[in-house]
């Protein structure tokens, strides 16, 4: 493929850097309750990923020019910690977490039954604490376990992952390797009980089967995160 | 902690119709955002729970819950949501000449205007009646369709909170502290000999001694600490 593609990053035996095959995933782990003071909240690893997202509200939505009549809005902030990686992240907004949290909250709209609540917000901050590749996935997720924690009314959950293609071939869960050193990225957002999309960017060039796979892989990847998912947050309740 | 309401869901199974095709769904209490828990045939989707192609799907993390021919989640957490007729105990939170603005722990401030107030007040005259920060037992009057809501404090035993404390727990665990029939509630009324009035809204206002006020606390603290 030419460029970075001339890395190696699979081996003889069809194993990647860090020995997963194509269609494994990092390990995930879920928590929830873990700000105190927020209406829901959620710790996930994925990896060396980490992200904690905390939800407040439905409360009233300030300033009133952004109040609509007929339905919540969501007010969704996804921020990388100064320390989250090995350059010092600059603090605050800049292009990008702006366009992650207007797709986090484009996906989760389609969600949430803002219906219910006029005229209101509802805040979600998602930080990053930790970041390897493939954080505005771990942060989406996070986010909805995080709502589902807060006692939101939605129809869904979102389960977000990413696959991507190194050295031609479509593997499953990009690391920071493969993500920098490799020929795309797909992230998607899934709903994992109607197999619906809310979400999909690509990074780079797929072909129509390596696209098809690669949607394949971030499907069957889907189910298994959600059974996570909803295994933390019935598990948190019986303690 | 947890098998009280599963008991229930089963006594309940048993005595109704068991051989219904939603028989697995009742076993497990525990219900996440779009699970499917059922068909919505001959079922009535109560609280939390949508009906969508004849199917029945949660729309909140909580427990699912039977009630005759309605089924509906319990939530695990949720915020007070105001209806008409609720006894809820409310702060100024601000006031204008004729109104007074009051926090309820909902989403929006409900308004008390002065013609509902306590008593005969002058115009302009709100701030020396009730001030920002005062406690009050109020009525919630009527719920507008933007949820924007007014209360009155005209009624029976409405007034401003001047004595005791005011502690609050996530509306859906009263049940707990009420229990059934009051039975709870009135056994801790006369085990710490305090006054308590129990609001919709999850607040309460518990006037007694200090020791009574501790374990009354105390009680509230094991409620909502043993659920989340």
């Amino acid at each position: 493929m030419g460029g970075y593609g001339d890395v190696q990053m699979i081996d003889e035996n069809g194993l990647r850097l860090d020995g997963r095959g194509p269609g494994d995933l990092r390990e995930i782990s879920i928590e929830t309750g873990v700000v105190p003071v927020a209406d829901g909240s959620c710790r996930m690893t994925w990896g060396t990923n980490e992200a904690i997202v905390a939800v407040y509200g439905p409360m009233e939505a300030h300033p009133r020019k952004i109040q609509r009549q007929d339905r919540a809005v969501l007010d969704v902030s996804y921020n990388m910690a100064p320390f989250s990686t090995t350059d010092r992240m600059r603090p605050g907004f800049n292009r990008r977490s702006r366009e992650i949290s207007k797709v986090t909250k484009d996906a989760l709209e389609s969600v949430v039954l803002l219906e219910l609540y006029p005229r209101s917000k509802i805040r979600i901050s998602i930080e990053i604490i930790s970041a390897e590749a493939g954080t505005r996935c771990v942060g989406l997720t996070a986010a909805s376990v995080a709502l589902a924690d807060a006692g939101i009314p939605m129809t869904d959950m979102v389960v977000s992952v990413a696959s991507g293609k190194i050295n031609d071939v479509v593997v499953c869960d990009l690391n920071k390797e493969e993500d920098n050193y490799g020929e795309a990225d797909l992230p998607m957002g899934i709903l994992p009980n109607s197999g619906e999309l809310v979400f999909l960017q690509m990074d780079g060039d797929l072909s129509q089967e390596e696209f098809e796979l690669a949607w394949k892989l971030n499907m069957d990847a889907a189910t298994l995160i959600h059974q996570k998912m909803v295994a933390s947050l019935k598990g948190g309740d019986s303690q | 902690m947890n098998s009280r309401p599963v008991a229930r869901l089963d006594n309940m199974s048993r005595k109704s119709d068991a051989g219904s095709p939603r028989g697995n769904g009742r076993a497990q209490s525990l219900v996440v955002p779009g699970e499917e828990i059922g068909k919505s045939e001959g079922v009535e989707a109560g609280h939390g729970v949508i009906a969508t192609d004849g199917r029945l799907i949660a729309i909140k993390q909580g427990r699912l819950r039977e009630k005759g021919k309605t089924l509906s989640v319990e939530p695990t957490h949720s915020r007070y949501i105001p209806r008409p007729s609720d006894l809820v105990i409310g702060y100024i939170e601000g006031c204008t000449n004729n109104i007074w603005f009051v926090e309820l722990g909902a989403p929006f401030n409900a308004i008390l205007p002065m013609s509902l107030g306590p008593g005969k007040v002058e115009f302009g005259g709100t701030r020396s009646v009730m001030d920002i920060g005062d406690a009050i037992l109020c009525r919630v009057q009527e719920v507008e369709e933007t949820h924007s809501s007014v209360v009155t404090m005209k009624g029976m035993g409405l007034r401003k909170i001047r004595s005791g404390v005011i502690e609050e727990i996530d509306p859906h665990l009263l049940g707990r502290l009420i229990g059934r029939g009051g039975d709870s509630l009135r056994k801790l009324k006369e085990e710490t000999g305090c006054r308590i009035v129990v609001a919709d809204n999850g607040r309460m206002w518990i006037d007694g001694e200090l020791n009574g006020i501790l374990k009354v606390r105390s009680r509230l603290n094991s409620i909502s600490g043993g659920d989340s």
